[in-house]
């Protein structure tokens, strides 16, 4: 039994705690900007985890801890003989230094089985909540947004179960829904990212700890907002969550994922799978605003967060919508991708990328027209201050057979400072003439003209360039829901205090 | 007196613009600044608002009792200085709710005072813009993008409306203007005019002076005031031109 240090955060809270900042106080970004992650206080909570390292009986006690099929363990033992097999990617623009992956425990979880009411959530869990201004339970009652918060490897509770049970949505932690579902996770689970895929994606789905299934069955219209927290606490672990959204025929979705992490010295690696399944006639938004540890200010510390997400169109008229705010992480590689497979479907990517101090951003989509008349639309932001190095990666493929497609893409970078980079590489690919493709891209930098004119207005340069730089996002932040978008606004302006003068 | 200006010298990039400028201003005053391009007109309202780059190699601004040489524009600006600038500056993806709402709550803020509540700053809203007769939905626009030349000139004034500073420096806001907007313009500024605030209006021409009456007008050149007098001389300067405002130097 040992006591570790946990660190809780949810992205909701943000939108409480900023509030109380934008309060008349002097020197407001100072203090914000010294202040680094504001939710730095710590819950000693019971921890189970298992020892550093990468091999075959790990996989075995990771799956077995989590009483899991043989057939799981057998995906998962798979993936590992093949990720044995693979090397690093090297072809991103980021400079990362060597992981030694048998240094990284890849199992952590408060020690408490999963409660079946809040009851029995452990009383040290339910104070951090309450500590941080949201309990689940007020949240269930305010907000009507259904959460599962996975903590290190383990999901603690998912709210709204029976809300969501009414209508037949399944939505509960990953390893949960192998239990009660084994059938629906069987039939989707590496579907879309295969464990062949890549790298992270083999390591992922050789220890995958937990995450979020989501399932909603035909025709039927999820009435709330689902929402996941993920977190990384204890340290030298790594973070490797599975998520998993099925929008069966008719149906749609929207579902909204938060990260963060402790502050640490040392690099924590964080290798998550996004699997998106929209069928015939479905729809399924994902927005996540992301908000890793990034590092100090030296670019000391912080996340590395490769992550593999993926969508497909599968059946005609399906649409998957991805909008994300990038603010944290001190290295990113991530580019949430769709598969256009069937005819007349809709694929859309959202982006702001911030990157600030010593940060690295390497990040963008791929766009894959098979069926016919598919549409896509991709609007990346990119805004690069400090030091930081910023970049878009996108594909755009038209298959020959994928007549009528049509894409726009539409790359703009921001540049704050002289220090920083933005670089962009869009990638196109067209196999048939019927289909149009667009791309426009820009770079600009925040200009002095328009500090001036904040300035005279009476508005400090800090809270000018919070404005102005919502303003250059403003396209990407419409699409996320409500309550998201107050707080990546909040986000964008305070990852940017003190990048400027 | 609520702002004198004693022997401005300002230089940008080692270049010196400014030579020895003075000017005093009362409050309930209109001035006029006149002369011809490149005497330092923009220069001197860039260095009295705070303007980065405006380099005061000597002499001092007292605005409201002090020295403002040094202090940073946003303050200076919450003291009640106003620019109406010459080209408004376009700042896509911004409100101009969200943008004169986080103005107006600076301003409040340096002064100790809560945030405006949203539906009385929508009201003043209203209330402001009718003033300088936009009609339009102003609130949801970006601020001064795709604006006509007229409408960024409105848009000024109706900032200036909102923030209700006690000088208020307008830079060139006549030029470009059609006769109907000139006229909405300085029935804005006349009605915001009081006898708590002041009114510095830097133009090329006459024509602004009949809408908006100064009660003295200054001829500047090669970077200081060279004649100051009544409106006469603004009617005088029209007749005769710049040209003789070089002799005077001499």
């Amino acid at each position: 039994m040992q006591s570790y240090q946990f660190f809780l955060y949810f992205c909701k809270l943000n939108i409480r705690v900023f509030i109380m900042e934008s309060n008349p106080k002097e020197n407001i970004i100072e203090e914000v900007t010294n202040k680094d992650y504001e939710f730095g206080f710590v819950t000693d909570i019971e921890t189970d985890f298992i020892p550093k390292g990468l091999n075959e009986d790990i996989i075995r006690l990771i799956s077995k801890k989590k009483e899991e099929p043989d057939w799981l363990l057998d995906f998962r033992l798979k993936a590992f003989r093949h990720w044995q097999t693979l090397k690093m990617p090297t072809w991103a623009h980021l400079t990362i230094p060597p992981i030694d992956f048998q240094d990284i425990i890849y199992y952590a979880a408060p020690k408490q089985r999963k409660a079946k009411s809040l009851d029995e959530v452990d009383p040290e869990l339910l104070a951090t909540f309450d500590k941080l201004g949201i309990s689940l339970d007020e949240q269930k009652k305010l907000s009507g947004v259904a959460v599962d918060a996975v903590m290190d490897s383990t999901s603690v509770k998912t709210t709204f179960q029976e809300t969501l049970s009414k209508h037949g949505i399944i939505f509960m932690s990953f390893s949960e829904a192998v239990k009660q579902h084994p059938d629906l996770v069987k039939k989707y689970l590496g579907k879309v990212v295969p464990y062949t895929d890549n790298f992270f994606a083999a390591l992922n789905s050789a220890v995958f700890s937990d995450g979020s299934f989501c399932y909603v069955p035909k025709g039927v219209r999820c009435p709330i907002e689902l929402s996941t927290y993920f977190r990384i606490n204890a340290a030298n672990t790594g973070q490797f969550e599975r998520t998993l959204i099925v929008a069966d025929e008719g149906a749609y979705v929207s579902y909204m994922e938060g990260c963060t992490a402790p502050q640490r010295d040392e690099n924590q690696l964080h290798a998550a799978i996004v699997e998106i399944i929209s069928e015939k006639d479905a729809e399924v938004k994902y927005s996540t605003v992301q908000n890793w540890y990034p590092g100090d200010k030296d670019g000391k510390g912080g996340i590395y967060n490769f992550v593999t997400k993926r969508g497909i169109c599968r059946g005609d008229n399906a649409k998957i919508s991805w909008t994300q705010v990038e603010t944290g992480s001190a290295i990113t590689w991530k580019y949430p991708s769709c598969i256009l497979k069937g005819d007349n479907t809709v694929a859309e990517f959202y982006s702001v990328a911030v990157t600030n101090n010593y940060q690295q951003a390497d990040t963008g989509t791929k766009m894959i027209h098979i069926g016919k008349n598919s549409r896509s639309t991709i609007i990346s932001k990119g805004i690069s201050a400090g030091h930081s190095q910023n970049g878009y990666r996108g594909l755009v493929k038209v298959v020959p057979e994928a007549t009528n497609c049509r894409n726009f893409s539409q790359c703009d970078s921001l540049l704050l400072g002289d220090q920083c980079g933005a670089h962009t590489w869009p990638y196109v690919e067209c196999g048939n003439d019927s289909s149009i493709l667009e791309h426009e891209a820009t770079t600009s930098k925040i200009s002095e003209d328009q500090l001036f004119y904040c300035n005279q207005r009476g508005i400090p340069t800090e809270k000018a360039i919070g404005l102005i730089v919502n303003g250059y996002a403003k396209d990407v932040l419409n699409k996320l829901p409500m309550e998201f978008a107050v707080e990546a606004q909040k986000l964008l302006s305070i990852t940017l205090e003190g990048s400027v003068g | 007196m609520l702002l004198n200006i004693k022997n401005l010298h300002v230089s940008i990039g080692g270049k010196e613009i400014l030579k020895g400028f003075n000017l005093g201003v009362n409050e309930g005053e209109i001035h006029a600044i006149m002369g011809p391009n490149g005497t330092g007109k923009s220069t001197w309202a860039a260095a009295v608002t705070g303007r980065e780059g405006y380099e005061i190699t000597e002499g001092e601004i007292w605005y409201k009792g002090q020295n403002i040489v040094g202090m940073p524009p946003e303050e200076r600006a919450n003291l009640g200085i106003f620019l109406s600038f010459q080209y408004p500056v376009e700042i896509p993806g911004v409100s101009m709710q969200n943008f004169m709402r986080t103005a107006v709550n600076a301003k409040r803020e340096y002064q100790g005072l809560p945030p405006m509540s949203m539906i009385e700053f929508t009201k003043m809203m209203k209330q402001k813009q009718a003033m300088v007769e936009i009609t339009e939905k102003l609130q949801n626009r970006y601020v001064n993008v795709g604006f006509s030349g007229g409408e960024k000139k409105k848009n000024e004034i109706f900032q200036m409306a909102m923030l209700e500073p006690e000088l208020s420096i307008l830079d060139e806001t006549d030029s470009g203007l059609d006769i109907d907007a000139l006229r909405i313009v300085a029935n804005g500024v006349n009605q915001l005019h009081n006898e708590h605030n002041a009114f510095v209006v830097i133009t090329h021409y006459q024509r602004l002076l009949d809408y908006i009456v100064p009660d003295f007008v200054h001829v500047m050149y090669d970077g200081r005031i060279v004649k100051s007098g009544d409106k006469k001389l603004a009617l005088e300067l029209e007749e005769k031109g710049y040209e003789w405002v070089k002799d005077l130097k001499l």
